[in-house]
């Protein structure tokens, strides 16, 4: 039985700890999660999708979770969402429900009150019921997005096995008590409510940081034993002295989010083994549910420059520009990775909530890797996929394929700070450019629209970049 | 130039404010450019404006405009 259904097994033992000492158990959390799921308006079967503004407290995770044994939909963004940005993805996916901070109701002048606990309150909207996926549980915002409300279509089986495989090369078990580092609705941060949940742990809430007194306070009065950070937390930890704290229930550290330099990773590295901790670091995808590969903290010092090896479950390979495998050690080629916690693919809309699985468990990840003799695998680029255009990234294939979605058979390159779009159609020419304008915001002068004969493409039918004007 | 003076420059510098919004309100997160990356830049330039090295339990409790004045007396800047 999945995680999320099977709680009450861990009964009486703590579940959540809050800052202030206040625990909620399982058996508390189990029915909490269910009480505000019974208040939904759901048609017999139908389902529906809610938006979770998500703090690191009690409310967002019992609303999460009773949104996971409702199988009602989920949308994760931050509680600080821009109004904006709020608007525009209510507009894209139309979602029957919200459990947002109270303070944020306002902004939600058509909905209805379905019930409120603590600081947080469920809100019906009016959208209409429409077909969804059956396996789709949530959904999640990928960095990098150039304009448009995409979102990971995340499975119910991508979440079980993902979680369950982070908690088998961590070791995760019901003694330990992470502490929150990282907002719930950042992948990385779910994966670590997620896979603490799956093994009876205590996760210890905060929504403060590490350069917050309150942090370290709460870190030593709830006694965790572990906690997360992207790159730039170990910078600041570095900065702040890290090794120099008294922190005697902190046991292991994990990092993702990014590439930690070698340094970084071996002065980590060092300090943990002197003080008995574990240091992880570990490498994924929001495509992949959160993570693909981790670096055992036994091997963290001898290779600290490498991502490591693929999770439980998981099979990772290179592949050159042609698709064909890359072998033996110290070759380039794109990191691909297949499991089960390859998520179903992207949506932009509504609509694309009722698609099925795009990548079948194979992730192209547009990383470029290597791999030494033992199978251990190093990042050293990403695809030249990307051009940087005053300052913002931006993702050629996206481009790309935003434009192909509008039925216009196109290519796009160009060098940073000038985005080319090479069509056919030359009757189209002035459309797509003022569509990639709205997509991407960028100024219209970085922006150019070059007709050609025949998009280039290779026998595998992948296009040719090389060969373009 | 006082150390006031430099002190306001540091804070209107990092977190991009003007000099009406330097007050007993401005506290940690409070506004948006103050958050843990807006925090640690201002450390270090407060650092190199005093020529200082804080403390790492300075440097976390350091959550307040007003705050801020009381710790850098223990390095003997006065306000």
């Amino acid at each position: 039985m999945d995680f999320w259904c099977d709680m009450e097994r861990w009964g009486e033992a703590t579940a959540l700890a809050a800052e202030d000492g206040e625990g909620m158990t399982y058996a508390e959390l189990s029915q909490a999660a269910d009480e505000h799921v019974v208040h939904l308006a759901t048609p017999a079967g139908q389902r529906g999708l809610a938006f979770l503004l998500a703090k690191n407290c009690p409310e967002a995770i019992l609303g999460y979770l009773g949104f996971l044994r409702s199988r009602t939909v989920v949308a994760l963004q931050p509680a600080g969402l821009h109004g904006e940005w709020l608007t525009k993805l209510l507009d894209a996916y139309q979602p029957q429900y919200l459990w947002l901070p109270k303070e944020r109701a306002g902004e939600l002048p058509g909905a209805t009150e379905l019930v409120s606990r603590g600081n947080y309150v469920l809100l019906a909207t009016r959208a209409p019921f429409s077909p969804m996926h059956p396996e789709l549980a949530q959904l999640l915002s990928t960095s990098g997005s150039t304009g448009s409300p995409k979102l990971v279509r995340q499975s119910y089986g991508n979440i079980a096995a993902n979680a369950a495989s982070i908690a088998e090369y961590l070791d995760i078990r019901s003694a330990d008590r992470p502490i929150t580092t990282l907002p719930m609705s950042y992948v990385y941060g779910l994966s670590v409510i997620t896979s603490h949940l799956l093994r009876g742990a205590t996760i210890v809430l905060t929504n403060r940081g590490v350069t917050e007194k309150g942090f370290w306070e709460t870190l030593k009065a709830r006694e965790a034993t572990s906690f997360a950070g992207v790159p730039y937390t170990f910078e600041m930890l570095k900065r702040l002295r890290f090794g120099r704290m008294e922190l005697p229930s902190l046991n292991v550290l994990t990092q993702a989010g990014g590439k930690l330099s070698a340094e970084l990773v071996l002065e980590f590295a060092r300090l943990c083994r002197d003080q008995g901790r574990k240091f992880v670091v570990m490498y994924g995808a929001v495509e992949a549910t959160a993570r693909m590969s981790y670096l055992p903290h036994s091997d963290a010092l001898e290779k600290p420059a490498s991502i490591g090896i693929p999770i439980p479950g998981g099979d990772m390979w290179l592949e050159d520009e042609d698709g064909h495998l890359v072998e033996g050690a110290d070759r380039v080629g794109e990191l691909v990775y297949r499991g089960d916690n390859v998520t179903m693919g992207y949506a932009s809309c509504r609509e694309d909530l009722s698609l099925g699985d795009d990548w079948n468990g194979v992730l192209h990840t547009g990383d470029i890797a290597r791999r030494d003799d033992d199978r251990y695998y190093y990042l050293v680029g990403r695809k030249r996929r990307f051009i940087k255009v005053f300052g913002n990234s931006v993702n050629l294939d996206e481009v790309e394929q935003h434009i192909r979605n509008q039925g216009i058979d196109c290519a796009c390159g160009g060098r940073d700070d000038r985005l080319c779009v090479y069509v056919v159609d030359a009757s189209r020419a002035g459309t797509i450019a003022a569509f990639v304008q709205e997509l991407t915001g960028l100024h219209r002068s970085a922006c150019e629209v070059r007709v050609i004969s025949e998009v280039p493409r290779n026998e595998y039918g992948k296009i040719n970049y090389a060969a373009l004007p | 130039m006082t150390n006031k003076e430099k002190y306001d420059n540091v804070f209107m510098e990092c977190l991009g404010l003007g000099a009406a919004q330097l007050s007993e309100a401005l506290v940690y997160n409070s506004v948006k450019a103050w958050d843990s990356v807006g925090h640690m830049a201002m450390m270090a330039a407060l650092e190199r404006e005093f020529d200082i090295m804080l403390e790492t339990d300075d440097i976390i409790d350091f959550s307040s405009y007003p705050k801020g004045m009381q710790l850098l007396a223990k390095y003997e800047v006065q306000f």
